[in-house]
């Protein structure tokens, strides 16, 4: 199985970190990843977008034209890739920022205040890891623990107490998905 | 097997040099490769080696020309118009016999044109702008594990030939990230450098590094030597790699990138009955001419099709390797954007009908 995902937001948001936790986990379980950074002349507030590859067998191309799932941190790139998605694909959307709904019918769509909830948690900057939460939840595309064992790796020293914060937004965005 | 570590292309491949042994990094940043004099401004004084910041890229090539007369392993990286600005000083090294490895992470021309991936400088790598009968092994790794290999035996190719050895990847290759292992690349047998000048050590004369004849006949028999040299990577140095070309109707030939996403197109369309197949040379100079012609020569093969990152540079060496067999046309993109799997497909079964008419 390949999962071509589309992960884009305003640049700061970490739609490209979402994609780098994705194929962190990916490889430690074996899988196949590659990871592309759309990069312009970017900067803090403009558009950010990264195209990841998850597979069981050896990757061809990195990038794509029409991703099976695509996250979206903000509206700009809602309207941009939702026409993309391949019928019958999942779209994961930062409800918090995205007031909008997906008008595809054929899209199985979810909807994630990762603001509010990074918000109930203190910390703004763990909306990603709440989006990342949904993502696994919503595909299964590799374990929880897996990704739980990467935030423990991923703090460590001064930062190792950011670890409890972010395992439990990683939690809360997996409850998103019913 | 080792665990494959995650690494973003530019900062593997600055630790693939320095792995091989790089003594000296020079270099002036550039998008999109900039991470490798990042990651070298780090790396190399921890090792104890030598990171400078050129002030140019002109400069740069000189400072090689200086270091790696000397006898040590030195390296620069820079993209497309960076690399334009080194040729002058790449003329020098190949006169003169100094190794060095140059690293080129192609992006959108001409002039500044975009920093997004390209390559339409098949041309500056595998003819080059600069005076004089030279050639340069050129490495053009499909992916970056083949990078990280290919880089750590490009120092030994250098030293071996005493001639500058030319990385040729594009932007995609150095802003991904992917798993890669570290290999313990294999060593050459290589001759000690008894040309460096690195001090008299008892020798009755010092070394001199120069490119300067004053005899037409001398530097005649200078450029006999150089063309035996050339002779000699042509028949060591080629290499390709075929995918699903032996029942093949259409060939696909592309390096880099483009290949990477012609084997997607490869897997798609033979999953639909379509006999098409890969050709990706992973050397643009030497260019794997005979395995092409080969593959062009096959019963099965009705037609090749060329897909670059260019309007069409690479198209010339597919046309002297097939030299006329079989029908040979072209895709490309050019200025930064890559060629999707949807649009390579379509020009497959466009070959297809062609063939059958």
């Amino acid at each position: 199985m390949q999962r071509e995902i589309c992960i884009a937001g305003f640049g700061g948001q970490g739609a490209l970190a979402i994609g780098k936790s994705i194929i962190e986990a990916g490889n430690e379980e074996g899988l196949h990843v590659t990871w592309t950074p759309s990069y312009g002349p970017e900067m803090r507030g403009g558009t950010a977008n990264c195209s990841v590859v998850v597979s069981d067998e050896p990757i061809g191309s990195p990038v794509f034209e029409h991703p099976t799932e695509l996250i979206v941190m903000n509206l700009p790139s809602l309207l941009k890739f939702e026409p993309k998605v391949v019928e019958n694909g999942l779209v994961l959307v930062n409800s918090s920022v995205v007031t909008q709904k997906v008008s595809r019918e054929d899209l199985t769509a979810y909807y994630i205040p990762c603001v509010e909830i990074a918000d109930e948690l203190g910390n703004q900057k763990v909306a990603n890891m709440v989006m990342t939460g949904a993502y696994v939840a919503a595909t299964h595309a590799v374990k929880p623990e897996t990704v739980e064992e990467m935030i423990k790796e991923m703090f460590t020293g001064r930062k190792a107490k950011l670890v409890p914060m972010n395992i439990e937004a990683f939690h809360r965005g997996m409850e998103c998905i019913k | 097997m080792a665990k494959k570590e995650l690494w973003k292309g530019n900062e593997a491949m600055a630790e693939a040099a320095i792995r091989a042994g790089c003594d000296a990094y020079f270099g002036y940043p550039i998008t999109p490769q900039s991470e490798i004099p990042e990651y070298m401004s780090l790396h190399m004084p921890q090792e104890g080696r030598v990171f400078l910041q050129a002030e140019s890229e002109v400069a740069t090539i000189n400072y090689l020309y200086g270091a790696g007369g000397s006898g040590k392993r030195v390296m620069t990286s820079s993209s497309s118009l960076g690399v334009s600005l080194m040729q002058e000083g790449l003329s020098w090294l190949s006169g003169a016999e100094v190794p060095c490895v140059l690293l080129n992470c192609m992006r959108g021309g001409p002039g500044l044109g975009t920093i997004q991936p390209g390559q339409a400088d098949y041309y500056q790598m595998t003819r080059g702008g600069a005076s004089g009968d030279h050639h340069f092994v050129c490495l053009a790794p499909g992916n970056m594990q083949e990078a990280v290999d290919m880089i750590q035996e490009s120092f030994d190719i250098a030293d071996q030939y005493r001639n500058p050895c030319l990385i040729v990847v594009d932007g995609l290759i150095g802003q991904m990230m992917e798993p890669i292992e570290w290999h313990e690349v294999k060593k050459r047998d290589l001759p000690p450098k008894t040309w460096a000048a690195d001090g008299r050590k008892g020798r009755a004369e010092h070394n001199v590094i120069k490119t300067i004849f004053v005899e037409p006949e001398d530097d005649n028999e200078f450029n006999e030597h150089l063309a035996r040299k050339f002779e000699e990577m042509k028949k060591n140095e080629v290499r390709y790699e075929k995918t699903q070309c032996d029942d093949a109707e259409i060939v696909i030939v592309a390096y880099g990138t483009p290949a990477r996403v012609s084997l997607s197109v490869v897997r798609k369309l033979r999953a639909q009955g379509v006999k098409v197949g890969l050709f990706r040379p992973q050397t643009i100079w030497p260019y794997p001419e005979e395995a092409l012609h080969e593959v062009a020569a096959q019963d099965s093969v009705k037609r090749i099709l060329c897909v670059e990152m260019s309007e069409g540079q690479m198209i010339d060496d597919v046309r002297l390797s097939v030299e006329g067999q079989k029908p040979i046309d072209f895709y490309g993109k050019a200025g930064g954007v890559v060629p999707t799997v949807e649009e390579i497909a379509e020009q497959v079964e466009k070959a297809v009908k062609e063939a059958v008419r």
